[in-house]
């Protein structure tokens, strides 16, 4: 009984101290120092502006947003910290942090706190731990197998498609998930083979692809043995696309494998400034003298979807927030956000990327 | 039977290759009995001084390629067999005479240190060269499998045919090849004789240091990529190609080698690229169980 009255009484005393801000509180985390600095800056370039830019237009729910920076330097012991500061000064929203074992760490502090928060983290397990408060606003690493299955289903229907593996944890999973979304959409790996990365000779299976007429090959691996394979393809007269998954981005392949990287898909994360309706966005951070490059745009979208949330639920409460986020939709500068219930966004997380003269771009469709 | 072929023509390559490495292990054992676990590390080198070379050329804007693979091949052997001299003088000479283990331990920490050595020097990544030798013939068509010879397998094969027969020439017919014979007999006495052991020891560290430089100039300009650890795999399989043709036996060495790169292409090719490595040493040990002495070696009779 006098438990429940002293809580009622303090109660009383929380209700009778006006609120401390008048403005509503957001905060970024990640790497503001260390290696991995330049992230952090991108992030808070994208969140400033788009705090600028909401507040200029009258703010959200009539109130003004104000920023709070946290560094973590990629450390999850910092992280922690960070998150317990942050619970101490009342935000209403974090987007962060950056590295997903920091990420990971701090959310079971803002989940406890009942604090919502939007991340560009790619590990599955950020959103996998059935944490109601976290949202994901990029990729998932086990995505791209999907994209690539689904884009080489749909592209190569009339060829036969080898899915090929280097038996690492990475590349096995990666290869399993393309085979997984091809057989989806009805079309059968026409070989299923591992090789062992390291080696140097790959003509053996090279003359496999050759007589059963393979001409594209999904493979899970590494960029070494993607330059090797399609060399020895090469020489052996047979014309070899591959895809492949974020690895294949390293140029040392084009290095290595000559003109035959040309023939070179692979998956890795959409390029924001390439989606038309955020032309206005990219073109006032290019006037302020940034580029939207990296994370910068990603991190205008976590303010986009913090203010159109609120807005939406009229409210900046946890309950309210929460749900308003896990079932609207939202307009942003990465393109139409929505969720589904474990939080991860339901935009293509991959885009399908070609390797030309030395460069890489999108897949002309 | 295209793909037979072609499997034929990538397992004649690989295995010119094995053979190449494998002759200077058997060489080592056949002269003073030990197995040089750094002779995998020696190709490993000749590799790097072969990406370098080919890289200083291009830069200095020589695109002839018979002129640069020239060079290439002579700087590459004249510096790792510098190094061949250099890992014996320094690794198994001071330790002649000593326990048997010695030199062997000897050996795995040379073989380390020239890992690390590279490592640190090259960098941990791998090194691409841009392609040296592109195109090939097509040889014939069948089912609708073209057989392709690129020209650079007619490279290592040919290269390595030629060197096969100077080398074998060179051990029956000229003084230097009588000298390194009556060493493997008995080296007490070859000393007695007159002759400078130590030479031709040194002389034959060389040689099979010159052999490791000549592949792994095929090599890279093969596969194209090389980086430090690529001596570790070719070490083993060229000394199990050692081992299964009989160490301690020239001709053996690369009927070893050939096995063993014909085993791979056929393994992977027709059944699974995954376990080829299984099946390459399933069969050295089925060989070693009932030819304890390899293919052509001949067992060791105790003298009294």
């Amino acid at each position: 009984m006098r438990k429940n009255f002293l809580l009622a009484g303090f109660s009383l005393l929380a209700l009778a101290v006006p609120a401390a801000y008048a403005d509503h509180l957001v905060a970024i985390a990640g790497p503001m120092t260390g290696q991995y600095a330049s992230a952090g800056d991108q992030i808070r370039k994208g969140a400033e502006l788009a705090i600028a830019e909401i507040n200029a237009k009258g703010g959200v729910l009539g109130q003004k947003l104000k920023l709070e920076v946290g560094d973590d330097a990629c450390d999850p012991k910092q992280a922690v910290s960070v998150a317990n500061a942050m619970v101490n000064k009342k935000i209403v929203f974090m987007h962060g942090h950056w590295c997903s074992s920091s990420t990971i760490p701090a959310s079971d502090v803002y989940n406890e706190a009942m604090i919502p928060m939007a991340t560009v983290s790619t590990n599955p397990q950020v959103t996998e731990r059935g944490l109601k408060n976290v949202f994901r606003i990029m990729g998932r690493d086990d995505q791209q197998g999907i994209v690539a299955g689904t884009y080489l289903a749909d592209t190569f229907k009339a060829k036969k498609i080898a899915v090929v593996d280097d038996k690492s944890a990475y590349g096995k999973g990666l290869a399993d998930e393309i085979a997984k979304a091809m057989q989806g959409k009805g079309v059968k790996p026409a070989l299923r083979e591992s090789i062992t990365a390291g080696e140097k000779d790959y003509s053996g299976l090279v003359s496999k692809l050759k007589s059963a007429g393979v001409e594209v090959m999904a493979y899970g691996g590494y960029h070494t043995e993607v330059a090797l394979i399609l060399r020895q393809a090469q020489q052996a007269g047979l014309k070899l696309t591959i895809m492949g998954g974020d690895t294949l981005t390293n140029s040392e392949l084009v290095t290595a494998a000559g003109a035959a990287a040309d023939n070179v898909l692979f998956t890795f994360s959409p390029d924001p400034r390439k989606n038309p309706a955020a032309a206005p966005i990219v073109k006032k951070f290019r006037d302020a003298k940034i580029e939207p490059e990296g994370y910068v745009m990603y991190a205008y979208a976590a303010m986009q979807l913090f203010a159109q949330a609120a807005e939406q639920a009229k409210s900046t409460k946890y309950a309210d927030l929460e749900k308003a986020m896990r079932g609207g939709s939202f307009d942003t500068v990465i393109g139409k956000l929505s969720f589904d219930a474990k939080g991860d966004n339901k935009l293509p997380g991959f885009m399908v990327y070609q390797w030309k003269g030395g460069k890489y771009d999108y897949v002309a469709k | 039977m295209a793909l037979a072929l072609q499997q034929l023509i990538n397992g004649l390559t690989l295995g010119a290759v094995y053979g190449l490495i494998a002759i200077g292990y058997t060489m080592v054992y056949g002269i003073i009995g030990m197995i040089n676990f750094a002779h995998g590390d020696i190709y490993m080198v000749s590799a790097f001084i072969a990406v370098t070379a080919f890289t200083l050329l291009a830069a200095a804007g020589i695109t002839s390629v018979p002129l640069a693979l020239a060079v290439v091949l002579f700087v590459s052997v004249l510096f790792t067999s510098v190094y061949g001299w250099a890992v014996e003088r320094t690794a198994y000479r001071p330790l002649r005479g000593s326990t048997r283990l010695a030199p062997l331990i000897s050996a795995i920490g040379m073989s380390i240190f020239l890992q690390n050595m590279v490592q640190l020097t090259q960098g941990a990544r791998v090194k691409p060269i841009p392609p040296v030798l592109v195109g090939g013939f097509d040889i014939f068509e069948a089912d609708g499998f073209t057989v392709h010879l690129s020209y650079s397998q007619v490279l290592i094969i040919v290269v390595t045919v030629l060197l096969m027969s100077g080398f074998t020439w060179m051990i029956s017919r000229t003084s230097f090849g009588r000298q390194q014979r009556a060493c493997e007999q008995d080296m007490t006495m070859t000393g007695l004789l007159g002759i400078h052991v130590d030479r031709i020891i040194s002389l034959t560290f060389m040689l099979g240091a010159t052999l490791a430089a000549v592949a792994g100039v095929l090599v890279t300009v093969y596969y194209g990529v090389v980086d430090f650890y690529i001596g570790f795999v070719a070490g083993i399989k060229a000394f199990t190609a050692a081992v299964l043709g009989g160490i301690g036996s020239m001709p053996g060495a690369m009927l070893g080698g050939v096995l063993i790169g014909l085993i791979e292409a056929f393994w992977a090719a027709y059944l699974s690229p995954e376990y080829k490595d299984v099946a390459t040493f399933s069969i050295l040990i089925l060989v070693l169980m009932f030819r304890p002495s390899g293919l052509l070696g001949r067992p060791e009779v105790e003298k009294v």
